[in-house]
């Protein structure tokens, strides 16, 4: 309790802040030498926390390791040397395409060490996602699993720059020419490795992310983001000495990688990783057994939690918890209620997107919580609501206008990769526009309304329609198609399609069925729609182009709008 | 195996694990939690079963837990089935 009170006040935090505290703290400039790699491990061994855990690593089944700071020194020392014995030059980007295992959260320290770009994509893609992505960033090696493998097989004649598949736990014997082993506990441990002189504004990570149009965008992102990275991770998340951390996001999407390896390693922290499916008394009897202070999780994480009541939560000992806070999409009223009802904590609800590369709005500890919001700006965040047609700032509180902020913060995009346009879109006014709305009250606090497009935000996770309604064209049956956001009560929105058949096809249950999993096993479970419509016709504009809007609206029991420019039935 | 078990097994093996991943699916093999089927995909799954037995399982009793293994999606459909 009293460490509570010591907190400085949000309005102690803003005043006369700068950036340059985190420089300070961190030893960094944006035009010296910054490595994030070398930052979240070497420099925490050279502050005497060598032999402190930094990795307690668990699969479903229970089993587990534990890897000290100065393992994630050597350990990516070794990765970052057998890179450079691939020829894997400094800024060619190298995938990591695995599951939540040990060698996905230090490989991605050793690509940082020798230079190289670390782009890791969710294991769970199918081909077609994973294909997109490789294809854009010309992607020159990727490290994998065994039991992804084939899904790589299947694209790689179609991706000429990936020159390297690296399987980390398989034997050289069962591998196809081209692919190589490696197996992190036998190759030499690598105790010196001179890391890449980095910069501040040297590529360090490209996440892909998906918008309204298009395929799904490179964000590209500097080891300068370090700077914002450390900081919201320890005054947001409140990271102190002697925390045990736990991120349930996987480091194929961005909070996996901001406050999944970076936030909590650049502090020094000590994190647990659960490698499973969710389960919720597998969940609490993990934060029991690891006596878990810090919790970062997910609202739809929080509203299955929620499904199996307090009692279940009540049945474990969850005391170690004290700090609690959750990203994603809007955290429900209800959820942060329930949240101090079973954790005698509530859920801290906190804002940003890939793009942001940290947490840009936010409630932090020690600040009044107003149940539902998303709290208030971090310090050196400018951020504002604009007028959508003006793009000027909406000066009444409780108006609602597009998220916005003020470029210059260190860890913002710095551009999309071979994208520059759809870079460049997403300004006005000098504003970086984020593409979600919302309103602000009379004392600063931001609410959350919905997206400004027609993005689906499905468990937290953004999905672009144009990529389910390109992969529903490929089925056999489908003439056109249309994918929309349906509301949901566990992942605030599921994927929607609605699909015109060609001749000679019935719309029933099977076929639903069957396009389903046709789009799951191409992309992904999460762009599945899960509810499929069969429709004579979609509506479209007298151009021919599909009104999204209008299913959508539909679908949302909203007022469907203008139908004026629309094509006559 | 009885058949409801090996007929779910069988869609699971075929719908939910890539070509060329050898892993086995046994009655106890954990689905949810083990990685082989994720909580988006249940619900392809929960389709499967109520379209071959013509059912209707609850989205409340569709959790992860009662989907982990073929044991216990057998004992759901179970429920909602007589002569099975």
């Amino acid at each position: 309790m009293s460490a509570v009170m010591t907190l400085p006040t949000y309005e102690e935090r803003v005043a006369g802040f700068d950036w340059a505290l985190s420089e300070e703290e961190l030893g960094v400039s944006r035009e010296g030498r910054v490595n994030i790699g070398w930052h979240c491990s070497d420099r925490i061994c050279d502050q005497g926390r060598a032999q402190a855990p930094a990795l307690i690593w668990e699969d479903f089944a229970g089993a587990g390791r534990v890897y000290t700071f100065n393992d994630l020194r050597v350990l990516s020392n070794t990765i970052a040397r057998f890179l450079q014995s691939l020829d894997v030059a400094p800024g060619e980007r190298v995938c990591l395409f695995m599951d939540r295992i040990p060698e996905l959260y230090i490989g991605f320290l050793g690509i940082l060490k020798m230079g190289a770009i670390a782009q890791p994509l969710f294991s769970a893609f199918g081909e077609d996602s994973l294909w997109t992505r490789l294809e854009n960033a010309g992607t020159t090696a990727i490290i994998t699993q065994k039991k992804h493998v084939h899904k790589v097989r299947k694209i790689r004649d179609r991706l000429p720059a990936l020159k390297h598949v690296i399987v980390v736990d398989a034997a050289s014997a069962t591998l196809q020419p081209g692919e190589t082993a490696m197996a992190l506990d036998a190759l030499p441990r690598v105790e010196r490795f001179a890391v890449y002189p980095s910069t501040g504004e040297t590529p360090s990570v490209l996440h892909y992310t998906s918008g309204t149009t298009g395929q799904p965008k490179g964000a590209q992102h500097v080891h300068y983001s370090l700077v914002s990275q450390y900081l919201t991770a320890k005054w947001v998340l409140d990271l102190q000495p002697g925390d045990i951390y736990w991120c349930n996001a996987d480091p194929g999407w961005v909070t996996g990688t901001s406050y999944g390896i970076i936030g909590p390693w650049s502090n020094g922290i000590t994190q647990v990783v659960l490698d499973s499916g969710f389960n919720t008394e597998r969940w609490y009897a993990f934060v029991a057994k690891h006596r878990v202070t810090v919790w970062y999780s997910a609202p739809t994480a929080i509203r299955l939690l929620m499904r199996d009541g307090t009692e279940m939560a009540k049945r474990h000992d969850l005391s170690s918890l004290r700090h609690l806070a959750s990203v994603g999409e809007p955290l429900n009223a209800e959820a942060v209620i329930w949240s101090k009802e079973a954790f005698g904590l509530p859920f801290h609800d906190t804002f940003w997107q890939t793009e942001t590369g940290c947490i840009v709005i936010t409630n932090f500890p020690g600040m009044p919580i107003k149940p539902g919001s998303m709290g208030k700006p971090f310090p050196g965040i400018k951020a504002t609501v604009l007028d959508p047609r003006t793009f000027e700032p909406v000066t009444t509180p409780g108006s609602v206008g597009l998220i916005a902020l003020r470029p210059g913060w260190p860890s913002m995009v710095r551009s999309y990769w071979n994208n520059p346009g759809g870079y460049a879109n997403k300004f006005r006014n000098g504003w970086y526009l984020c593409g979600d709305r919302a309103s602000v009250d009379t004392d600063g606090y931001f609410w959350f309304v919905g997206r400004d497009d027609d993005v689906i935000n499905t468990g937290g996770h953004l999905v672009g329609p144009f990529e389910i309604e390109s992969a529903l064209l490929e089925h056999p049956a489908v003439a056109e198609s249309a994918a929309v956001a349906k509301p949901d009560p566990v992942n605030m929105e599921v994927v929607k399609a609605f699909v015109t058949l060609k001749p000679g096809y019935r719309g029933d249950a099977d076929l639903e069925l069957e396009i389903m999993n046709y789009v799951r096993k191409r992309l992904s479970p999460l762009a599945m729609p899960q509810e499929i419509e069969f429709v004579a016709s979609l509506p479209k504009t007298r151009s021919g182009k599909i009104v999204r809007r209008v299913l959508r609206a539909k679908e949302w029991g909203e007022p469907v709008g203008d139908t004026s420019t629309l094509m006559d039935e | 195996m009885d058949e409801l078990k090996k007929a779910i097994r069988d869609y699971v093996v075929k719908e939910y694990l890539e070509d060329g991943d050898d892993r086995e699916v046994r009655e106890d093999t954990p689905l949810i939690t083990g990685g082989i089927v994720d909580s988006f995909s249940m619900v392809s799954l929960k389709r499967f079963l109520e379209r071959k037995y013509t059912i209707q399982i609850p989205d409340a009793q569709a959790t992860p837990q009662a989907f982990d293994t073929v044991n216990s999606i057998a004992e759901l459909v179970r429920k909602f089935t007589s002569g099975v």
